[in-house]
């Protein structure tokens, strides 16, 4: 007979080999599902690896990739700390995406360093207003937050397609429905062939690792998070909190949405988030809300994606294998959370059950 | 039950303890808080298994790996904490996980229940909702539950521990009739006075282990007493006098409606004087929460005046009354939900009440490194480091951590709520010991508390709170248990 | 509006009633599974596989139950066994489902549903219900599936409030420490009605594929699951209220086609908008006014351990 008991001396080596092991698994799991379609998994996932790392090109397509998922995964792992279920990344960005869009479109004279900054805060406060609408309502009546954020997404896609469709629609597409190119003023500048924004993103996770264990707001997050009466006993004003981190959450969001239509399609469309709001879901609580290790975790998610459109030319297996990859990896990795907090022993029954 | 071990982590609960009740008998299992009443028979009940030894009903040998395996074999459990689903009805509640039919006739089965009601005295109304009930009701409920399914061996853990005197009473002549009726109990309970009055039979633990069985005619409350903690203890709380006759904390015409519109208190008037305790007593949910928040400036739905040192707080934030130099402390009855952060370590949980005062942006977390240090030398806190999660300590420790914060911010007063539940005799005492020495100091101290006797022994005054009102405050050392329980009830002053 | 338009709203509303019933059968006891979508996604691409492979409805169907309950099994594997973080689980189902859904869909597109298996859905009149004026035209001249959910909705009902095991089922999600020291197999409970629940989302699911639209395209659900689980809360957990949520927003679902024949000129995407809308607003309605009953579930969301201490 198996039997279970609460563990607490699970060390971080040890958690580190089971979280491991779960990866290899959902690997494993992957490919048995890989030799169902007929190829060889491990050739499969050795061309993954070669088409997100496999050149120079490469690589920087990767880690284009990364970049709005870790800014994303920061804001969300914010909101995580919080246990604010923010499942509203993917209107955040879309939202901040739009704030920037309003300026690069209506601002076309304005100079670089002044219009590429405004668009910057745009996306913020467009995104953090996005996320602080839920958090009001979750601060103020306990309203359910992750079914009003998610229904938020909802409300940004429909934004976004009435104005790619109806007012911003481009009048030199020949009625094709898209939203009009940035102007050059309005694209981020690259930096070592890539746009900045992946200096952003390396400067959000240094700011975001000292604010969370560094920082008074910080630490009221924290224990806020773990206990809003808890909060509210050592003086904190536990629903201002609440609404300025999901402010800032959003925000982030927000920003990833300004570096993606500004940086990488410069110009905005609904298909801007490309379900970045959701993976980001996935990479920070596989990150256990640390930003050091959101970023590992982003770059192999991006991997991950960018390996995807390999294969998918290569042997002809569909994108969406990796939608499946992720899946499968974050399942058996949030089973494997239970041998961190439970240890199962097995209870010797021969004896006993002989007696009778 | 024969040679039961049972081991928590590396903590042992349960050492080889082996003993027997008969049918028309009731036992009494007595020992401190941790000697491991509970986790012994939490594993006659199926919830707990047991790492060894084994168990016998009616010389039969069983096994028990879930709750519905005790069931069966005739083994009804009343938990301390009430296993009741608030939003049924007690019908609903009382055939929870029974097999009789799929169908539920609802006719039938309150004629049932109210005929066990009458062959065993209990007043209760099948149709009531949980919700609306008192602790004395639910607890009738429980037992009715249990006896709907034909038990004959009773478990009752605690059962007296939120009861009145007077619900005492009335508990106490059901359980007789039980045994009259041929059933087995076991009550398991701390108080020596209940094991003399009620049990045939006592076993006493002691850390684990059996410390001795004997007939309740053939033993005293002292024998048991030194059975119980191992050496004879000085039980006796200390009472100084109060040194000045100064009020400290006037509270005027206090009420307070909750969210759902409930009035939680209602014009609550009283005063507290500096080195004064003022217990406060009274049935689970009688406001005690809510006053001791609202002098805290938790609570901002209230009206009303609380003068402290003549000036009103009432409307003042938490910080807002720091800022004035008016240092209040608190102990919450929710020592992990509420007074302290479970997964942070000492130092994190010891900041958390000035760390805002810091100008910098950054935390600096070495004064209250020094302070944890401090804390953990002062009283005396087991712990593997200052860096140690809190929620990995034992209850005690935990308590003492708390208590350490809040007393190392030299209080003017002292808010305390039930600080003592679940520690052993020991941790106790060292923080009535603690009191006192506040108390000494000048600070004003109010007291919730459940257990009578340590109210009694204790405080200077006691006030009795009954559905948010005041009933009367009477003077420790004159006043009898059963006054005070027939307050707590909402009877007036006699 | 004319009658036609509410009978529409009761098709339109009928997968979110299977949907529904299958979140507030699971929410009951006391598993918040968030992965209703990805649930319908997988029981929508299933069954219109099925269907076009085989041409059988029966088949077609229990296709998507067996793939909306192997998306519940995995949820409550990980819930219930594993304890894991029931959040962010069911939306990693969704992630999943959603991927598993656009893979199986590959070459789908554009086909339709085979024209003896539309018969098989059509609608029909009951007899003397479907006579009665207006009421009759709205509920009693629709397709099987849309019958089938009344009887399920009935079922439900009788099944939570009336018998034994529904009042066990009633005590997991409301005290489950309770239910277990009743005796209740409490893991057990768990499992089945997380995948009652699964298989009446994959049944949502085919129901948009097969019926409502019915050919393929990727993302049929287009939120609907998500809805479905706002509208547990706007039904109060009373399976009796089911039918009136679904119906609503099935309406609202569509009355943006309608608006349009009245010469109305407003965005369809602006209309498009409103059943979000409503469900933030029911949403935060639900949560300022609180009472005893219509509550969630007492111990929805949390993990059980019996040896916790």
């Amino acid at each position: 007979m198996l039997r279970m008991s609460a563990r607490t001396d699970c060390s971080r080596n040890e958690a580190v080999i089971i979280r491991t092991s779960a990866i290899l698994l959902a690997l494993s799991a992957v490919a048995v599902f890989i030799m169902l379609l007929g190829h060889n998994p491990l050739s499969v996932y050795l061309s993954m690896i070669e088409g997100a790392f496999g050149s120079g090109y490469r690589i920087t397509e990767t880690i284009r990739k990364a970049i709005p998922l870790i800014v994303a995964s920061l804001g969300i792992s914010l909101a995580f700390r919080l246990k604010f279920w923010n499942i509203g990344a993917e209107g955040q960005i879309m939202m901040g995406a739009f704030g920037a869009t309003f300026f690069a479109l209506n601002f076309q004279n304005l100079p670089s360093v002044i219009l590429l900054p405004l668009m910057g805060l745009a996306s913020i406060i467009c995104g953090g207003i996005w996320g602080a609408i839920p958090a009001y309502f979750r601060a103020k009546f306990r309203t359910n937050e992750t079914i009003f954020t998610l229904m938020m997404n909802y409300i940004a896609l429909k934004w976004l397609t009435y104005l790619q469709y109806g007012p911003w629609k481009d009048p030199g597409a020949l009625g094709f429905p898209k939203i009009p190119g940035f102007t050059e003023n309005a694209v981020l500048p690259a930096f070592f062939g890539l746009h900045i924004g992946w200096i952003i993103a390396v400067l959000l996770i240094v700011i975001m690792h000292i604010f969370v264990n560094h920082t008074k707001r910080g630490y009221e997050i924290n224990v806020v998070g773990e206990s809003e009466n808890t909060g509210r006993y050592a003086g904190m004003n536990v629903k201002f909190i609440i609404i300025y981190t999901i402010f800032l959450s959003g925000g982030l969001c927000g920003l990833a949405g300004m570096i993606e239509a500004s940086g990488v399609n410069k110009t905005l469309s609904v298909e801007i988030t490309r379900g970045v709001g959701y993976t980001a879901i996935i990479t920070s609580w596989l990150s256990s809300l640390r930003a050091p290790v959101i970023a590992i975790v982003c770059i192999l998610f991006a991997a991950m994606i960018q390996g995807g459109t390999f294969i998918q030319m290569a042997f002809q297996i569909p994108q969406s294998a990796a939608q499946i990859l992720q899946g499968m990896i974050l399942f058996f990795v949030l089973g494997s959370e239970f041998f961190i907090k439970y240890k199962i022993s097995i209870i010797n029954d021969n004896k006993a059950e002989a007696n009778q | 039950m024969v040679n039961i071990s049972k081991s928590f982590g590396e903590i042992k609960a349960n050492d080889n303890i082996t003993f027997s009740v008969n049918y028309g008998e009731i036992y009494a299992l007595l020992g401190e808080n941790g000697a491991g009443k509970s986790t012994l028979v939490n594993m006659l009940s199926g919830v707990y298994t047991p790492d060894s030894g084994e168990i016998y009903v009616h010389d039969k040998k069983l096994r028990f790996s879930s709750p519905g395996d005790s069931i069966g074999s005739g083994i009804g459990m009343i938990h301390q904490h009430f296993k009741l689903i608030e939003i049924m009805t007690a019908a609903e509640n009382i055939i929870i996980g029974q097999k009789r039919s799929f169908i539920i006739h609802r006719k039938k089965l309150k004629k049932t229940i109210n005929s066990i009601s009458e062959k065993y005295g209990f007043k209760t109304d099948p149709d009531k909702y949980i919700y609306d009930m008192s602790v004395g009701e639910k607890q009738s409920v429980e037992i009715l539950k249990v006896l709907y399914r034909g038990a004959d061996i009773l478990i009752l853990d605690e059962p007296t521990a939120v009861l009145t005197p007077q619900e005492t009473e009335k508990l106490f002549t059901i359980l007789k009739k039980m045994k009259e009726q041929g059933c087995a109990v076991i009550i398991i309970t701390h108080k020596l006075h209940e094991v003399m009055e009620i049990s045939d039979r006592v076993t006493v633990l002691r850390r684990g282990e059996v410390a001795g069985t004997v007939n309740t005619s053939e033993t005293n409350p002292k024998e048991l007493t030194a059975m119980m903690v191992g050496k004879a203890v000085d039980l006796s709380i200390d009472r100084p006098a109060i040194l000045k006759d100064e009020v400290m904390l006037e509270v005027k015409d206090l009420s307070l409606i909750d969210r759902d519109g409930i009035k939680k208190l209602n014009r609550v008037s009283f005063n507290v004087k500096a080195g004064e305790i003022l217990g406060i007593a009274g049935v689970a949910g009688s406001g005690q929460k809510e006053l001791c928040e609202s002098i805290q400036g938790l609570e901002r739905r209230k009206r009303g005046e609380i003068l402290f040192r003549g000036e009103d707080i009432a409307r003042l934030t938490p910080r807002a009354i720091f800022e004035r130099g008016l240092r209040i402390s608190f102990i919450p009855e929710d020592r992990l939900g509420m007074g302290l952060v479970p997964t942070m370590n000492i130092v994190d949980n010891v900041i958390m009440k000035d760390y805002y005062l810091q100008k910098s942006l950054f935390l600096d977390r070495e004064p209250a490194r020094e302070r944890a240090e401090h804390i953990v030398k002062m009283l005396n806190v087991h712990t593997p480091g200052i860096y140690h999660p809190v929620n990995q300590l034992s209850g005690g420790n935990i308590q003492k951590v708390l208590l350490g914060r809040e007393i190392d911010a030299n209080p003017d007063f002292l808010v305390t709520a039930y600080p003592t539940r679940g520690l052993d005799i020991g941790s106790s005492h060292l923080i009535y010991d603690e009191l006192n020495r506040q108390k000494m100091k000048g600070v004003g101290v109010i007291y919730v508390g459940e257990d009578l006797n340590v109210l009694l022994s204790l405080c200077d005054r006691i006030m009795v709170l009954f559905e948010g009102r005041v009933i009367g405050t009477v003077d420790a050392s004159t006043a009898t248990k059963e006054d005070i329980g027939f307050m707590m009830l909402g009877g007036k002053e006699c | 509006m004319d009658i036609s338009f509410f009978a529409a709203a009761v098709v339109a509303g009928t997968p979110l009633l299977y949907a529904i019933l299958g979140e507030l059968i699971t929410e009951k006891s006391g598993q918040l599974n968030l992965g209703v979508e990805g649930m319908m996604l997988m029981g929508a691409v299933i069954g219109f596989k099925m269907a076009i492979i085989t041409g059988n409805p029966y088949l077609a169907l229990l296709g998507a139950m067996a793939a909306g309950g192997f998306g519940a099994i995995i949820y409550a594997v990980l819930t219930v066994t594993f304890r894991a973080n029931q959040v962010v689980s069911g939306l990693t189902l969704t992630i999943f489902g959603t991927g598993f859904a656009s893979f199986m869909g590959q070459g789908l597109m554009g086909e339709i549903v085979p024209p003896d298996m539309k018969l098989f859905f059509a609608d029909f009149k009951i007899p003397f219900l479907g006579d009665i004026p207006i009421l009759g035209q709205i509920f009693f001249n629709q397709g099987i599936l849309v019958y089938s959910g009344y009887l399920l909705t009935i079922i439900a009902g009788l099944y939570i409030y009336r018998t034994q095991i529904g009042l066990n089922l009633r005590a997991v999600g409301e005290n489950t420490a309770a239910a277990d020291a009743a005796g209740i197999h409490v893991s057990l409970y768990k499992y089945v009605h997380v995948i009652i629940g699964g298989v009446l989302c994959g049944l949502a699911g085919a129901y948009l594929s097969l019926v409502y639209i019915p050919s393929w395209q990727e993302n049929v659900t287009a939120g609907r699951g998500w809805i479905a689980v706002a509208l547990v809360i706007f039904c109060k957990w009373n399976p009796y209220r089911v039918m009136m949520g679904a119906f609503l927003f099935g309406g609202l679902d569509i009355i943006g086609f309608r608006i349009q024949k009245f010469d109305i000129h407003i965005s369809q995407y602006i209309i498009d908008l409103l059943p979000y809308i409503v469900t933030i607003v029911i949403l935060i309605l639900v949560s300022v006014r609180k009472s005893h009953s219509g509550s969630a579930p007492a111990s929805l969301g949390v993990s059980y351990f019996r040896e916790e201490r």
